[in-house]
């Protein structure tokens, strides 16, 4: 692990302990803030992607989803065929304005059913179980450090996997009141963390975040630390920043409904709200850097088709993605839809997937980050050369 | 491999195997750290939390009663906030109860490796508060009902008593599974939830890489069809209770991984959790698992298969396994590997300054929210994380350092600073950490220190 050391500047506290304590020096560099922005929203527990966008035509949906179908007259209309979720009013007033795309059909190339494992191959990028240890948007973030190193952000007290790795990374939340500037206590810990692998860049790199956020954040009302909406707040002023981190990663959990998942309104629904106002929170925090911005909704897979015994679903194989923002080009669904109808399910029971989720990944990384395709292929997604771009998408 | 020299053993038994060292501990173990270790091999030595004056906590029945009258008065307040807040003022106030009560027995056990031994197990057993209200009336009553009183027993009873405990049954949504073609699925559209099923499988037993299929999966959730939990005011039900419904379960005989089972009722499940616990694929992944806890995220292989070979020639029996740990020279490795996870870093410091905490939610809850770890309240069923980079992030680092602050401003008075870390982490305490507090301007600052030094931060 290596948290992010390389921007800071050391200052001399003066104690007459030969200690320091050191910090971020902002870069006062206005072309940054024009730089790309990738926002990686990560929904834990296997999203429903059935209710995310209701294929509304599809004559066997209905049928399969029972009392949890999204009814085509609760649908936020997209086309002839999808709706979206009623809840995503944010996400639907974007794709009217060309703005959000749905893929109703996506899944990793490795089918499986475990949460954790599949929420691994999301986040390490990997072309089999355990083919990676590290964050795909880490070794991202390698491939575009030059002169300068890139930097990406968690906005969460812990890092994700796939932010770790050996690039530096930030991780920041709400909550802290504390003052790293001038404060003696911190100089101390970094001269006795100076021999610590782990330890001492995490929290050289703490320190010099939590004084980045105090400025970032002056002036303005406290973030609360249990704010979905917040996070995502806080998640915008930091990719505004000059010199600030150009890509960031949001968790949201909650989405595992195997009982009681509701429908327009209930469990699922008030977690899309959650993941809607984030969005929101998203656009009107990065103003006119919005345009610049790709965010993009995934998560480990979808649910089973069929409603189950609980008023649930289990767990399934391809979900919906989304990708939102300024920069998001085109329009309609992104990949093919399989249809729900009998010998169209996967397996008999889950959305058939018909989009490699790295494809899209892999788009955002070339066509919007700038990494070269080569690496892309080789490091970033390793073992999916033949995962291909999608064209027209940023 | 050699052991490290007795007074670093000491420092190891009470830190890595331990809770962190209360005042006297080390200097008290070190003629036999190991033999101190040993000697917490027992059920009957797993603290069980007790309230402030000794006596036990209500059961799960008596919980779930109290959730069921507060979910009650909370109805009849209608659209009242301040009434609707009242009716569950005295649930909340009995759940803080209860985890401070817990926090407490960990901070002041006089056997700390049988507390973390149980926490261990707790935690391969998650149960979450993040599920719903439900949980945080049953959480804490579960660890105390189905996991302390095992742990040193056979696995088979742990999973059995885990599998069947209504926090788990509703934590995994066991409760409504309805076999498809039993009487009740066949008169109207219900039908299995096999999360329960998948995750005995993958998470408590076989572990995700033994090479069951979703077959397996959907076949076990069949068997497992009438495990259920009472609901309240139906006759014959004990609300809150194990309760096996007979018109639910799935009719039929069942094979899973590559076992076949007779038609049965309640035991079918029961006779597929005794061929899971006895399966070698669940001995390598319960000693892998114990393995990483204890020792590294990247176990020693000698480690683990000390462990798993222990497990199969004792047929599960817990507390061989937990010998062999002791015993295994792989586990007193110099290098402490471990990041404290925030609740171990926290108990270890009222350990150390021997003092316990008396406000949950300002010392125990808020501040364990704030490190990213609130009491039995894990994110996903697969429990708190063990890996380092997952709990020594940038800015979970910062939170540690305020936290610490504040505990100093509350502790470090009546303390000498040296004395306490000394006595806290013995010949692990490094001359630069001791000579740093000795020099630090106050009390409070030495103690912020103590706790914040990479000795006290790792175990």
């Amino acid at each position: 692990m290596s948290p992010n050391l390389s921007r800071r500047t050391t200052l001399r506290l003066g104690l007459g302990l030969g200690m320091s304590v050191s910090f971020l020096g902002v870069p006062a560099l206005a072309a940054e803030s024009r730089s790309p922005k990738l926002v990686v929203i990560i929904c834990r527990g296997a999203m429903d992607g059935l209710s995310v966008s209701p294929p509304i035509r599809d004559s066997a949906y209905l049928d399969l989803r029972g009392s949890i179908a999204i009814t085509p007259d609760k649908a936020l209309p997209l086309d002839s065929d999808f709706g979206l979720h009623p809840k995503l009013v944010n996400l639907h007033r974007l794709a009217l304005a060309g703005q959000a795309r749905i893929a109703p059909a996506v899944a990793w190339p490795v089918h499986i059913r475990s949460h954790f494992e599949a929420q691994d191959l999301l986040e390490t990028g990997a072309d089999k179980l355990y083919g990676a240890q590290t964050g795909w948007l880490n070794r991202c973030v390698q491939a575009l450090s030059g002169d300068k190193p890139a930097r990406a952000i968690a906005v969460a007290p812990q890092a994700p996997l796939i932010l770790q790795g050996a690039a530096p990374y930030d991780t920041w939340s709400p909550g802290a009141q504390f003052n790293p500037d001038g404060s003696r206590l911190a100089g101390i810990l970094q001269e006795l963390y100076q021999p610590d692998p782990v330890l001492g860049p995490a929290f050289a790199a703490g320190l010099a975040v939590e004084h980045e956020a105090m400025t970032l954040n002056a002036n303005a009302p406290a973030l609360k630390a249990n704010d979905a909406k917040d996070f995502a707040t806080a998640a915008a002023r930091f990719l505004s920043d000059p010199g600030g981190p150009a890509i960031a990663v949001i968790s949201l959990d909650g989405f595992d409904t195997h009982a009681g998942q509701g429908a327009a309104e209930g469990q699922l629904a008030n977690r899309l709200a959650n993941l809607d106002d984030v969005v929101a929170g998203l656009e009107s925090g990065l103003g006119q850097d919005w345009s610049r911005t790709v965010v993009v909704v995934a998560t480990e897979f979808g649910r089973t088709a069929r409603i189950n015994g609980t008023g649930g679903t289990d767990h399934g194989t391809a979900s919906t993605l989304i990708v939102a923002g300024g920069a998001v080009k085109g329009r309609g669904i992104i990949g093919d839809w399989p249809g729900l109808g009998a010998g169209q399910l996967f397996e008999n029971r889950d959305t058939a997937p018909t989009l490699d989720m790295r494809r899209v990944f892999k788009t955002l990384v070339v066509d919007h980050l700038g990494v070269d395709r080569r690496t892309a292929d080789e490091q970033v997604f390793p073992g999916g050369r033949d995962a291909a771009r999608i064209p027209d998408l940023v | 491999m050699s052991l490290p020299s007795r007074d670093l053993q000491a420092s190891i038994a009470a830190t890595r195997f331990g809770l962190g060292a209360r005042p006297g501990e080390i200097s008290r173990i070190a003629s036999d750290p190991r033999g101190w270790l040993i000697a917490q091999i027992r059920p009957d030595a797993v603290p069980v939390p007790m309230n402030p004056v000794g006596l036990a906590f209500p059961d799960s029945r008596a919980r779930w009663l109290d959730f069921v009258a507060y979910k009650e008065a909370e109805k009849a307040a209608g659209a009242d906030t301040d009434r609707r807040r009242a009716a569950g003022e005295s649930f909340r106030q009995a759940v803080a109860a209860e985890m401070l009560g817990r926090t407490t027995a960990a901070a002041t056990t006089d056997a700390p490796f049988a507390e973390r031994w149980a926490l261990f197990w707790s935690n391969h057993f998650t149960v979450s508060t993040r599920k719903g209200q439900e949980l945080d009336a049953l959480a804490a009553s579960f660890e105390r009902e189905a996991i302390r009183p095992h742990v040193f027993g056979r696995f088979e009873t742990l999973l059995i008593a885990s599998s069947r405990h209504p926090a788990m049954l509703l934590y995994l949504d066991q409760q409504n599974s309805i076999g498809p073609n039993s009487r009740a699925g066949q008169r109207r559209t219900a039908g299995l939830n096999e999360n329960l099923a998948r995750e005995i499988m993958e998470l408590h037993t076989l572990g995700v890489k033994a090479g069951y299929t979703q077959a397996d999966v959907t076949e076990f959730a069949r068997a497992l069809t009438g495990w259920s939990v009472g609901r309240r005011g139906q006759p014959g039900e004990a609300g809150g209770q194990f309760f096996y419904r007979p018109n639910v379960h799935e009719p039929g005989d069942r094979t899973v991984f590559g076992r076949h089972y007779p038609a049965g009722e309640e035991d079918q499940a029961l006779r597929v959790l005794a061929d899971l616990a006895a399966s070698d694929k669940t001995a390598t992944h319960l000693a892998t698992q114990i393995a990483t806890h204890f020792v590294s995220e990247t176990p020693d292989p000698r480690l683990v298969r000390r462990l798993a070979d222990a497990y199969r020639s004792s047929r599960g029996d817990l507390s061989v396994v937990a010998r062999t740990l002791i015993d295994a020279p792989e586990a007193w490795s110099e290098d402490a590997a471990k990041i404290k996870a925030p609740y171990e870093l926290l108990v270890s410091a009222y350990r150390a300054v021997g003092q316990t905490p008396r406000d949950y939610g300002r010392e125990v809850n808020n501040p364990l929210n704030l490190l990213g770890q609130r009491p039995l309240s894990a994110p996903q069923p697969n429990g708190w994380s063990e890996r380092a980079a997952d709990w020594a992030a940038p800015d979970a680092l910062v939170k540690r350092l305020q936290w610490a602050q504040g505990f100093a401003a509350s502790y470090a008075s009546q303390t000498d600073p040296a004395a306490v870390a000394t006595d806290a982490l013995g010949v692990r305490l490094r001359p630069l950490t001791l000579a740093t507090l000795q020099r630090a301007e106050s009390r409070k600052e030495a103690l912020a220190v103590l706790l914040m030094s990479p000795e006290f931060q790792r175990r």
